[in-house]
């Protein structure tokens, strides 16, 4: 069981003077949506809670140890991040590509196993690509390529998920594959931090929301608490309708 | 194009099969062709007067020192191509090469030769990869791109400079020059310091290649799976840097070997710097021994400058395995 903490936490966006000192406890079991219009800072936040970023003051913690006094290993073995921007100047095969997740785990020395490989096979197989694992990466499409991230990261099995739009270019079977996906690693202790766009995801897979406004401002709790007309309203200052659909919420903008 | 799991003792022996054919070609070859069993008798030290010096004080070290330039630039191209991501990029493009350059033709001018001629270009390759490392460096952040414009900006400031220096030297200096800029082995004394720091290096890089498969993928993925991003780019640079010099010290700036070689390998092999990593030290160094013994033998007396030799070379073989790859 590994929890991620933040105190005080104020990430660094370029230009912004101040914002909401973040006091966050992301428990295991748990799924977060953060939200925000372009420029918020949600992939910077993102990008700090993984220690890839240093933040303007506070600090985050793995398991109450600061972030900044493990080393990047370490990390690595606790945490993962899908990207939402991804470079392949040099063609690597899917399974290839998705064996790096092993990373953190194997010495200078070793190589990966058959273990190893059948990890990154059930990851290709949970994702819908096992029948690409031979191809290039850089001949697959923009939705096979998402895929192709988040099998590395559930090849690389972190406690703690960091994914920047997940559901970036997948069709929508596969948005709501991701989604089920994500929601089966919470159920098995492990804890999901997503930035979305679509709100009614949002609204159907998270139980945490945070807030974020292009001002620095947050607020974040409970989705039933935070996931509201006004506030999203608000949010992204854009007229929204919720209808209910099955008991559930869904917001249309208007 | 694709690896097993792990399987990669067979193309690297094969291209250790290659090398060794390269080299006995190498050897045999010359002003005096020597047979099989020549140089068997040779190898036993029986052989003529005449045949054993050639091959232990004339062919030998020349060839060891072809592969091991070969080899050296191979590895210190792969290297600056993981480094800067970009397919481009060879052990000259960040301006090491002119560095080293002015240093060797500064040395010729002046009158200087030999072992002050290797001295000098070793001193200008440094000189000139701290330049651009401070300069890269400079205030605030450093990117891959920066490092390459800087490179690209400082490469061409050397190339005026060469050209200058080569406008003010005297007629009889300039074939001399001439041959060192594009490449000449005859420079070469002996083979053990190159070769050895090629070993060294492919020993250095075993528990790497995975850190540099990781590092392909660009920085953000490398960090996020536990690779210390900074310290290991500095330290490529730096070894890449270092690879390069030694080559250029010996034989001078052979163009070439360094951008083709790596891609050559990746397109027959995939992109695994486990294996590329070795492979370009082997088939780097066979296609300058190659390419050495070609520029020795086609006009014999004369001398070929062996960076032509290298681009004759390499240009259709790389032209053919693009095309044949998707």
């Amino acid at each position: 069981m590994t929890i991620l903490t933040t105190q005080q936490l104020v990430i660094d966006v370029p230009n912004r003077l101040s914002g909401t000192p973040l006091n966050l406890t992301i428990q295991p079991g748990q799924v977060w949506g953060v939200l925000g219009p372009n420029g918020a800072g949600k992939s910077t936040l993102l990008h700090t809670l993984a220690g890839l970023r240093a933040p303007r003051s506070g600090s985050v913690y793995l398991d109450e140890v600061p972030l900044a006094k493990l080393r990047r290993r370490q990390v690595a073995q606790a945490l993962g991040v899908v990207f939402q921007e991804r470079m392949d100047s040099f063609p690597a095969t899917v399974l290839e590509t998705a064996l790096i997740g092993r990373h953190p785990f194997l010495s200078a020395w070793q190589r990966e196993n058959s273990a190893d490989y059948t990890l990154a096979e059930q990851a290709l197989a949970c994702l819908d690509i096992a029948s690409l694992s031979e191809r290039l990466v850089n001949t697959l499409s923009g939705g096979e390529r998402q895929r192709v991230a988040l099998a590395t990261v559930l090849t690389q099995d972190p406690a703690i998920w960091l994914a920047d739009e997940p559901t970036n270019h997948l069709d929508l079977h596969h948005q709501s594959a991701v989604m089920e996906l994500m929601a089966e690693q919470a159920k098995q202790g492990k804890s999901v931090v997503m930035c979305l766009h679509d709100l009614n995801l949002a609204a159907r897979w998270c139980d945490q929301i945070l807030l974020l406004y292009p001002n620095g401002e947050a607020k974040w709790g409970p989705r039933e608490r935070l996931l509201t007309a006004g506030r999203l309203e608000a949010l992204y200052r854009q007229r929204l309708t919720v209808v209910e659909v099955n008991g559930a919420p869904v917001f249309v903008p208007i | 194009m694709r690896q097993g799991r792990g399987h990669s003792s067979m193309p690297l022996g094969l291209l250790a099969l290659a090398a060794l054919i390269a080299l006995l070609f190498a050897i045999s070859m010359g002003s005096a062709s020597l047979s099989t069993a020549q140089l068997w008798a040779v190898a036993q030290g029986q052989g003529e007067l005449l045949a054993s010096t050639l091959v232990w004080e004339l062919r030998l070290p020349r060839a060891l020192s072809a592969f091991a330039v070969g080899g050296l630039l191979a590895v210190a191209g792969a290297l600056m191509q993981v480094l800067l991501r970009n397919p481009l990029a060879d052990p000259y493009v960040l301006g090491l090469s002119g560095g080293a350059s002015i240093g060797a033709l500064a040395a010729m001018l002046v009158g200087l030769g030999g072992f002050f001629v290797s001295g000098a270009a070793f001193i200008g390759a440094l000189f000139s990869t701290l330049l651009v490392f401070g300069l890269a460096h400079g205030r605030g952040g450093w990117s891959p791109a920066r490092l390459l414009l800087t490179g690209i900006v400082v490469a061409s400031g050397w190339g005026a400079v060469i050209t200058l220096i080569l406008a003010m030297s005297p007629a009889e200096r300039l074939p001399g020059m001439l041959y060192w800029l594009m490449g000449d082995l005859s420079y070469a004394r002996t083979p053990w310091p190159p070769l050895l720091l090629l070993i060294a290096v492919c020993l250095l890089l075993v528990p790497l290649g995975r850190s540099l498969n990781v590092l392909a993928r660009g920085a953000p993925q490398a960090a996020a799976l536990g690779v210390n991003v900074r310290p290991m780019e500095w330290g490529i640079y730096i070894l890449a840097s270092l690879l390069t010099a030694a080559a250029v010290t010996t034989a001078g700036s052979i163009g070439f070997v360094g951008l083709v070689v790596p891609h050559m390998l990746r397109l027959l092999l995939g992109n695994d710097q486990r294996l590329i990593l070795p492979a370009c030290a082997l088939a780097g160094g066979t296609l300058l021994v190659l390419a050495d013994t070609l520029a020795r033998t086609m006009i014999a007396p004369e001398q070929l400058p062996v960076g032509v030799i290298t681009a004759l070379l390499g240009v259709p073989t790389f032209l053919f395995l693009l095309h044949r790859s998707r």
